[in-house]
């Protein structure tokens, strides 16, 4: 026992809330040794970051430590108070965050943030500690490392600023690192690059660590060790082999399930409320378009330019037939998001045409878009439903009012078929519609996105990453449901997403993104098992992926 | 930033024009005819006939207006016709005394303001968190006069510690000038210091949820390091923001302010231009006070920037 550096035992957090007090960790026990990294994965609300939270001592004022010990060193740090505390805060024991950028201060300078943590910890100079910070952004690889000391947060990239964060969490040598969610909403280049540079330096300084996230392949990529959380609870501990290939308990088998692999397939993900709709509408043969049918969409050497700089979009040309999935792919900054809201008639573009259903939509100011009768036509999906869905307004106006707006519906009994309808459609029981967004789950307010959008019957869906806020097993209700919806009624789908793994699955052809420029496209499978480009190859193995054996069907 | 200065001044240039405009047509606003009004009662109709024209009353409106704007760029604010003084001496020698009550009342208000918003934020919800909550719907409830007369009684009369009323400059040392005006500061600063306080909370409450003061705290920094280094820079940009906008509150509170504790400052001039229907007078007051009003926004729009570095200029 005495060679584990952290020993969680039996740990209870209750958070007071307005309706009493709830218990987000019930009784988890876990053991970290000296050098290790652990990995913690589990969906939303499965505790985990409420473990960390607990074990670095940074839980907010609702939240309470009502059980169990938290030994570090073979000291109880729950006990802790004072400067023994303080010396065990940014010292002993690190943490990094989701989303860096908001993790940093943003009216400081990312050197005098660095020098902040050192000077807290050690009795040098400014000069010294500064030095010290211009070492440690040299040590997690960032360029020019000299003039970025003087940089704010809101000049670097996401994953310049977990960098820098990342050398916030080290500045002080600590024995134990905990890193949650570290790489969401980074790209996947960015994403292997950021979690190598934490895996090296943890090796190197013999740094103890615990990664939590909500990506198994991420976990299984990184870790020896994965504990999965489900509901305050520890469920399962093991090996990534053992855990993927054979797991024990019901929710890990679930969630292994629902996760998309490099060779699965929409219908493969396991998911309990889609399934089975799903299987009945997939297993029906598709009508193939009469040949020589014209595109839905037709974009012709479309261009952007912003202020000044060069173009965020340049000469990108596509073509969409009903019913088709299209998947749009790039890092962060490749021009994926300013193309889909060309395309929907958001922003105008600055070069090219659109034509849609024969029909050129390109030259119609953004502005006056929502007059044109082609408005109901084209919808939009948008990445966060919490963000995207307005908070004073229920599920049912949320639907209703595309429909009040775009097909001159009023209110009255036929407004209301017309919604339970689209409800009916997504798989959104009808007795949620009078709720509020913050009265649904994640899930939930999914699929009041998608009802949205698909309420005015629309023939071109365009998804701006629409899963990357979800819990996978939502994500795979998600897509089987957009990919069910796609079959029924030939809608067709412009999908933008950093995540490979969904794009193979839901799209029937994939184009590749770089610096506003066309890079690559093809038939999604061939594209993804043989890349041409040596930046798709990159992309693509970015990915991290899950192995899951033949056990695991059988077991199902 | 020399050039965002000069851009901002430029953009206030309109406002001015429209404040003037404003200004100058009170005399036209107001009821009655301004030569009846100048003349007096006992005047007869070639007398007002006769002042009538010897102020350019019988001229265009907009030949009035251009010739007064253009006195006032030549730093001629006309002369009172109560004293028949030049109204910009009037001002002058009424300046020093409401600017040394509106500048103690600011210092006062932010050195005691702010810490009690912070503090307040802090301890959201405790008791302090109350205490302080509540003294802040005090201070906003409680007429100037009414405060002003109670310190006065308190302080003035039966302690003995400060002066009842009245103003020293400083010129005759620093004390005798501090001491005069506690009592006026305190009593014109109260729903000051309540407005601050509460926004202060307000703005720190809401930075304190931030990641990035969580960041701070994994880091180890102390409670102090952390509410005044990293939360309240964050949070200055509202707090600057009212703190400018209480300025105009201070204008009007002075006024009342000024009569209480008998202070010869503009408020008095005020108030008896306003008795006297001294046109002159109340135009140049009005003007003065609006100039300085678009000059504290200005100030305001140069400390954003250098508070917050996203602000580009």
């Amino acid at each position: 026992m005495s060679e584990d550096l952290l020993r969680i035992d039996d740990l209870h957090v209750a958070f007071s809330t307005r309706r009493g007090m709830v218990e987000a960790v019930r009784g988890v026990t876990l053991t970290v040794k000296a050098g290790e990294m652990l990995g913690l994965v589990g969906e939303s609300g499965s505790g985990k970051s409420v473990t960390g939270f607990a074990t670095t001592r940074l839980l907010d004022a609702a939240g309470r430590v009502t059980g169990g010990k938290i030994l570090f060193r073979g000291q109880d740090v729950t006990k802790l108070r004072g400067d023994d505390l303080r010396q065990l805060q940014g010292a002993a024991m690190s943490m990094i965050f989701q989303n860096p950028r908001a993790a940093l201060n943003p009216i400081r300078a990312i050197g005098l943030q660095i020098a902040d943590a050192i000077l807290t910890h050690k009795r040098i100079s400014k000069e010294a500690a500064r030095a010290e910070a211009l070492d440690l952004l040299r040590a997690v690889q960032i360029r020019d490392p000299e003039a970025r000391m003087n940089a704010y947060p809101h000049e670097l990239s996401g994953g310049m600023c977990q960098r820098v964060m990342i050398a916030i969490a080290i500045s002080c040598n600590p024995a134990l690192l905990i890193a949650d969610e570290p790489t969401t909403g980074l790209d996947v280049t960015t994403q292997k690059v950021v979690m190598d540079l934490l895996a090296d330096i943890a090796a190197a300084r013999g740094m103890a660590t615990i990664l939590i996230t909500h990506d198994l392949g991420l976990a299984a990529r990184y870790c020896r060790r994965i504990a999965v959380m489900e509901r305050g609870r520890i469920v399962e501990e093991a090996s990534p082999g053992i855990l993927f290939g054979a797991p024990q308990h019901a929710y890990t088998r679930r969630l292994v399930a629902a996760s998309p692999t490099a060779t699965s397939r929409i219908q493969d993900l396991v998911t309990e409320e889609e399934r089975e709709r799903y299987a009945t509408v997939v297993s029906k043969p598709r009508q193939e378009p009469a040949h020589g049918t014209p595109p839905l969409l037709e974009v012709r050497k479309l261009a952007k330019r912003f202020d000044q700089g060069p173009a965020a979009v340049a000469d990108f040309s596509m073509t969409i037939a009903g019913g088709e999935s299209v998947g749009l792919v790039g890092e962060s900054g490749s021009g994926k998001s300013t193309t889909s809201r060309m395309i929907c008639r958001l922003i105008d573009p600055s070069e090219g045409d659109i034509v849609f259903d024969g029909q050129s939509i390109g030259h119609v100011a953004a502005r006056d878009f929502h007059r044109s009768p082609l408005r109901k036509d084209i919808q939009m999906v948008f990445q966060d439903p919490n963000e995207s869905l307005n908070p004073r307004f229920t599920a049912f106006d949320c639907i209703a009012h595309p429909l009040m707006r775009l097909d001159g519906m009023r209110s009255g009994e036929g407004l209301r078929k017309r919604v339970e309808e689209c409800a009916e459609r997504v798989g959104l029981p009808l007795d949620l519609l009078p709720r509020f967004p913050h009265q649904l789950s994640g899930g939930q307010k999914a699929r009041v996105g998608i009802a949205r959008a698909i309420a005015s019957r629309p023939r071109l869906l365009v998804l701006d990453e629409p899963t990357a806020a979800l819990d996978v097993s939502v994500q795979a209700v998600v897509l089987q449901l957009l990919d069910r919806l796609r079959r029924e009624n030939d809608i067709a789908l412009l999908f933008v997403s950093h995540d490979l793994n969904v794009v193979r699955m839901l799209c029937d052809r994939t184009i590749v993104l770089r610096n506003g420029g066309i890079v690559e496209q093809g038939e999604s499978r061939a594209l993804f098992d043989n890349p041409k480009t040596d930046y798709t190859r990159k992309l693509v193995e970015a990915i991290p992926h899950i192995e899951t054996g033949p056990t695991l069907a059988a077991a199902l | 930033m020399l050039s965002y200065i000069l851009r901002r001044i430029v953009a206030t240039l309109p406002v001015m024009a429209i404040v003037a405009l404003f200004v100058f047509s009170l005399l036209y606003i107001a009821p009655g005819d301004p030569a009846v009004v100048i003349a007096g009662d006992q005047a007869s109709p070639e007398d007002v006939e006769r002042i009538r024209q010897s102020l350019g009353l019988d001229r265009p409106f907009l030949v009035q207006f251009g010739g007064w704007v253009w006195r006032i760029l030549h730093g001629d604010l006309g002369t009172s016709i109560f004293t028949n003084l030049p109204v910009s001496a009037m001002i002058g020698q009424r300046l020093g005394p409401t600017l040394s009550l509106m500048i103690v009342t600011l210092l006062l208000t932010i050195v005691v303001a702010v810490p009690l918003g912070v503090v307040a934020a802090w301890k959201a919800g405790s008791l302090i968190d109350r205490v302080i909550m509540g003294f802040a719907v005090f201070g906003f409830s409680l007429p100037v006069f009414v405060v002003g007369y109670m310190l006065a009684y308190v302080f003035a009369l039966e302690l003995e510690w400060l002066p009842v009323q009245g103003y020293t400059p400083l010129s005759s040392g620093f004390w005798p000038w501090l001491e005069n005006l506690i009592l006026p500061a305190i009593a014109l600063g109260c729903v000051y210091i309540a407005l601050v306080a509460r926004i202060t909370r307000a703005a720190m409450l809401e930075v304190l949820q931030q990641d990035y003061i969580r960041t701070a705290k994994a880091k180890g920094l102390g409670q102090g390091g952390i509410l005044f280094i990293h939360a309240l820079k964050n949070a200055a940009v509202p707090i600057v923001t009212v703190i400018g906008i209480g300025i105009a509150l201070l204008i009007g509170g002075a006024v009342v302010t000024e009569s209480v504790f008998a202070i010869p400052g503009l408020g008095r001039l005020t108030i008896d231009a306003i008795l006297r229907r001294d046109y002159p007078v109340i135009q140049g007051i009005v003007l003065l006070f609006s100039f300085v009003y678009v000059l504290v926004n200005l100030m305001i729009d140069v400390v954003y920037t250098l508070v917050d570095p996203r602000i580009r200029y």
